[in-house]
């Protein structure tokens, strides 16, 4: 791994590390700086509570819910695992297919693209009626959301090895299956995990728009009903906790990424 | 050993014209011996070193290895590229391993020959590390390893040194001397320095281009083992200087046509 010349480095240990302090600090910094201009001016100005609550009420509110809000995390935790799970598993595979042979990515593609075009949104409510008021629904949004860039990076990543890389296998006589499992896959694996930070990002839009549409639980489900109870602050703290969600479940990808394939994150092939 | 006749390779470019890369082609190369190939870029020296691996075939013309026609890629030719190629996710002793893995073979039983050749490379200790760890003398060390792993007797290399720096080509040049005064093999080199395609070879082909052609082949009589002390002898000057003048009085012959 080669970072940067860190101009921090160079001061004697203390500073260097009071510098990295600092310098990881001001992401919260500004975080809470912004929490604090929201509730001045939410009591300065008394915006009305159902208008927009001060973080101060958010807090409050959700936290009197904790173990109901607690509750609707986990269903939209569960739609999310299940949505983005199925898709990983059928984008996967799939990849490997369009990517065999050009007769047969000439008649996937088109249905791919077909498939995304269409507006997720616009399919729940068909979804609903077609699988039935249950999990079911929201499981097909979330996977529909997320599956297509997984498909479109991971065929990238297989077609795009390095030419020297396939004189290798031929000279060899490497089977196509040995080439795929031995050259082709590891290739892709820098493209599989860019395609897992957009998929996970978009599976929590997916699964709160299927719960926008038919659902009697969850995170998506909870801002809809507490909105139309004008408790605007519970509201608030269902959103806040989606975006913590986004942001945990993107870290876990990243820490994955950097755990298991550390040779991915800094890829010699991209620098030259 | 590899005999190559009348081979003429034409490729069709990107809006439909036919260029030709190599034409009327013909090249002998003995037994154990260490050929270098030596002309100006798009020569067709790549191709060439292609045709004989059997990953393309010529257009027309044959192509024989140890009298049997080349008809497809060969497992008895070990290939060196002008980058290392390395695979980023393998260690370098499953990099030096990877050919047998490639081919279906047990790479287990072999593990003790890679570490040898690490180690005669100078990578001995080096052999858990990623390619990414090391630098680009010590990746393409590793690659030789890897093109000598199934002890192929034919070694194909493209400008293997041409990436690297030039201290460190001078003396992966001695060193790849080194690895073939022990095991001997039937080498063709490419590149485009005269001083290493004359401190290398036995013979010296020189090629023109566009198209393709060996305009020369020029034997080199110097006593082995060389080095570099060598490079100021008048034999050595007299090769080197026929090398640049078959070079470059076509150049200019072209040019004066023109």
């Amino acid at each position: 791994m080669r970072a940067d010349p860190d101009p921090d480095d160079a001061g004697p240990a203390g500073r260097a590390g009071f510098a990295r302090l600092a310098r990881a600090s001001v992401p919260w910094l500004s975080i809470a700086a912004l929490l604090v201009a929201w509730e001045l001016c939410v009591r300065g100005f008394r915006i009305p509570d159902y208008l927009l609550p001060a973080p101060s009420e958010i807090w409050s509110q959700t936290w009197a819910l904790k173990a109901t809000v607690a509750d609707h995390a986990l269903a939209t935790l569960r739609t999310i695992a299940l949505g983005f799970g199925l898709a990983v598993v059928v984008s996967l595979p799939l990849a490997v297919l369009v990517t065999s042979s050009p007769a047969v990515a000439a008649t996937v593609y088109p249905i791919l693209v077909l498939v995304q075009s269409v507006p997720k949104v616009a399919l729940a409510p068909v979804l609903v009626v077609a699988l039935g008021a249950n999990e079911m629904p929201r499981i097909v949004v979330t996977f529909l959301v997320c599956f297509f860039p997984l498909v479109i990076s991971v065929a990238a990543g297989l077609l795009s090895v390095p030419a020297e890389y396939i004189e290798l296998c031929r000279s060899c006589r490497a089977s196509r299956w040995r080439e795929l499992l031995r050259v082709r896959m590891p290739c892709a694996v820098p493209f599989l995990f860019s395609g897992l930070k957009v998929a996970i990002t978009l599976s929590v839009v997916g699964a709160v728009v299927g719960e926008f549409v038919a659902a009697d639980k969850g995170l998506g489900y909870l801002i809809q009903s507490s909105t139309a109870f004008f408790k605007t602050p519970l509201a608030f703290g269902a959103i806040l906790i989606l975006a913590l969600v986004g942001i945990a479940l993107f870290q876990a990808v990243v820490a994955i990424e950097r755990a298991f394939f550390p040779w991915s994150v800094s890829d010699e092939r991209f620098r030259d | 050993m590899i005999r190559l006749e009348g081979i003429g390779q034409v490729f069709r470019s990107r809006d439909g014209a036919r260029v030709a890369a190599l034409d009327g082609v013909d090249l002998s190369v003995g037994r154990e011996q260490f050929v270098c190939i030596v002309g100006p870029s798009g020569c067709g020296k790549s191709t060439l070193l292609r045709l004989v691996a059997g990953l393309i075939a010529p257009t027309r013309g044959a192509i024989e290895v140890d009298g049997r026609r080349v008809d497809g890629p060969r497992e008895d030719v070990g290939i060196v590229f002008q980058k290392p190629t390395l695979f980023p996710w393998a260690s370098v002793l499953d990099n030096v391993l990877m050919p047998l893995k490639l081919m279906g073979r047990p790479a287990a039983p072999h593990g003790r020959r890679a570490l040898e050749l690490l180690e005669m490379v100078g990578l001995g200790g080096f052999e858990t590390r990623l390619p990414g760890e090391l630098s680009g003398g010590m990746q393409q060390r590793a690659a030789i390893c890897r093109a000598l792993i199934h002890d192929p007797p034919i070694l194909l290399m493209d400008e293997p040194f041409g990436a690297l720096d030039a201290l460190t080509r001078e003396e992966m040049t001695l060193e790849l001397l080194s690895i073939w005064q022990d095991r001997r093999k039937t080498i063709v080199f490419v590149t485009h320095s005269i001083t290493e395609a004359v401190l290398l070879a036995d013979k010296v082909v020189v090629m023109s281009s566009r198209p393709g052609r060996v305009v020369s082949s020029l034997d080199v009589a110097l006593p082995r083992p060389r080095s570099f002390a060598q490079e100021a002898l008048p034999e050595f000057q007299s090769v080197a200087a026929s090398v640049r003048a078959s070079i470059f009085s076509r150049r200019k012959a072209a040019a004066d046509a023109r």
